[in-house]
């Protein structure tokens, strides 16, 4: 190959690499892409859903795979006031309250969570960033407590309202975390409102005093630091509308994948 | 016979081929950058179920060396300054610490959102169009015709002529060149029967949603982690590949191969005695 043409096809390849770049970040900014995007990530959900028995069962491993450096993400300490006056007193003042669209609202203590129908199972957490750590989870099962506050028929979604404000830039009070799920995955039975994790007390970077674990979903879902449990018919008008802190910032409410 | 070769066009790619192939390089580009995207979110590989934070086998960080911030790769237990490319990279005095640089990543700016709704995006169509490839191919007879190596090409004999006239950058010609060569054959069904399926594999078995449907595949890898290494090992297998696809097309005829997997037209010269 002469030296011209392989300069030539250097040249070319060069100017096609740059306006490919600028073309994909144009292409990020455009609505209708974005539109077409979202459309895939329906596909994905209804895929999932398609393909997903509702009640299989997140693998569960034994003691011998737990993680000796189970990862904390999100939110470390929360300086929220309330959270800290609840700290100050090792939660004894803490109370979980469940509400919406239900038939008899609760407010419960953690010694009344601790009596609920509990689970315990050793799984893997799967963080959207790609990596996993193995803990073992021990909690109160999320249906009994909804069986016994007793569903509204309207009552789609259960949205878990939690203590940490992971972004203070938001003015418009949306930088509390939050996250919500939906009737399927709310009475799976590996949903629980964990209080212990490796057989300790659930320390306050996992997100005590109770943190959900709704397996065969990723980390973010994980809501930790739950202080208010909602049912609701939409998740309309919540946050910012898309059923979570981090769905409210591009990542998809269905986390399956 | 003192006659010239007479250049023939022959049909090389059908339709489906072609049109396939371009769509599988638009959605493979895209699915590699925004993979990388989403690899810069947590820059390290792993073995097995879970994550050992401080035994990767893979990482790419910032490292401050003698006060100097610098990109270290390592693999194995190997180090390697990467700095401007791998670890801490981007334009002088706006450096910033990621994994792979903005250049190779889509979106360039960081973002694990938008690098997952392009990912999950690209691999439905990468999913569609080889499902698409693979149930014509094998309907009318692709896979079985072109791309299996014909009896008197697996030969050992025949291979290493083909390894070393390879080496040399000699091509096939004549009547040799109106079928692929064996190792273009084999390195062909290598990518498109295990390479792409092994992408999607280990994809899907990424998803805590699906391990829970199928929780054997992701046992078959070796866990969760080790899946996400070979999604990135066969990630880089296909670049490797495309690489030297890209140059074996430059080096055998630019041009007349181009027009052949654009119009489906290829050139061969036939001589006078063996037309």
């Amino acid at each position: 190959m002469s030296l011209d043409r392989r300069r030539w096809l250097t040249a070319a390849g060069a100017t096609l690499g740059s306006l490919w770049l600028a073309g994909c970040d144009r292409l990020a900014a455009n609505s209708t892409f974005n539109g077409v995007l979202k459309v895939a990530e329906q596909w994905t959900k209804g895929a999932q859903r398609a393909v997903t028995d509702r009640k299989a069962l997140a693998k569960e491993f034994t003691a011998a795979d737990l993680s000796k450096d189970f990862k904390a993400n999100g939110t470390m300490r929360p300086q929220d006031p309330e959270y800290l006056a609840l700290l100050a007193t090792n939660f004894a003042s803490y109370r979980l309250e469940i509400g919406g669209l239900v038939e008899h609202p609760l407010s419960l203590s953690l010694a009344e969570v601790r009596a609920t129908p509990s689970r315990t199972q050793i799984t893997r957490h799967d963080c959207v960033e790609g990596w996993s750590s193995i803990g073992k989870w021990k909690g109160a099962r999320l249906s009994a407590l909804l069986d016994r506050a007793k569903l509204k028929p309207q009552a789609r979604y259960i949205v878990f309202h939690c203590a940490d404000t992971l972004d203070p830039s938001a003015t418009d009070g949306t930088g509390r975390y939050y996250e919500s799920i939906d009737l399927i995955d709310a009475y799976h039975p590996q949903t629980i409102l964990a209080y212990q994790m490796n057989d300790a007390t659930l320390p306050v970077r996992h997100g005590a005093p109770l943190r959900l674990r709704v397996e065969r979903q990723l980390g973010y879902k994980q809501a930790k630091y739950v202080m208010r449990i909602e049912a609701v018919a939409s998740l309309d008008g919540i946050g910012r509308g898309s059923g979570g802190f981090w769905p409210d910032r591009g990542y998809e409410w269905y986390a399956g994948i | 016979m003192a006659d010239k070769p007479a250049k023939v066009l022959i049909r090389r790619h059908s339709g489906v081929t072609r049109l396939t192939h371009w769509l599988n390089v638009l959605a493979l580009s895209l699915l590699l950058m925004s993979g990388l995207q989403i690899f810069n979110a947590h820059p390290a590989l792993y073995w097995g179920a879970k994550s050992t934070f401080d035994q990767p086998w893979v990482s790419m960080k910032k490292e401050e060396i003698d006060g100097e911030p610098r990109g270290i790769t390592t693999v194995g237990g190997m180090r390697f300054d990467t700095t401007g490319v791998l670890g801490w990279s981007g334009p002088e005095g706006a450096r910033e610490q990621r994994g792979f640089p903005s250049w190779a990543t889509a979106p360039s700016y960081r973002s694990l959102a938008d690098g997952r709704r392009w990912h999950f995006f690209f691999a439905w169509l990468f999913v569609v169009n080889g499902l698409a490839y693979w149930l014509w191919s094998l309907g009318r007879g692709h896979i079985q015709r072109d791309l299996l190596p014909a009896r008197d090409q697996l030969s050992p004999r025949h291979i290493l002529h083909e390894i070393v006239t390879h080496a040399r950058f000699q091509f096939p010609k004549g009547e040799e060149a109106r079928r692929y060569n064996v190792i273009q054959k084999l390195t062909y069904l290598a990518v498109i029967a295990v390479l792409l399926p092994l992408m999607v594999l280990t994809g899907l078995s990424m998803s805590p949603g699906f391990n829970a449907t199928a929780p054997g595949l992701v046992d078959v890898f070796g866990g969760r982690q080790s899946a996400r290494t070979i999604h990135f090992l066969s990630a880089s297998a296909i670049v490797l590949f495309v690489v030297v696809h890209l140059v074996l097309v430059v080096a055998s005829g630019f041009w007349n191969n181009i027009r052949s997997m654009i119009t489906g037209r290829y050139a061969i010269d036939v001589e006078g005695d063996r037309a």
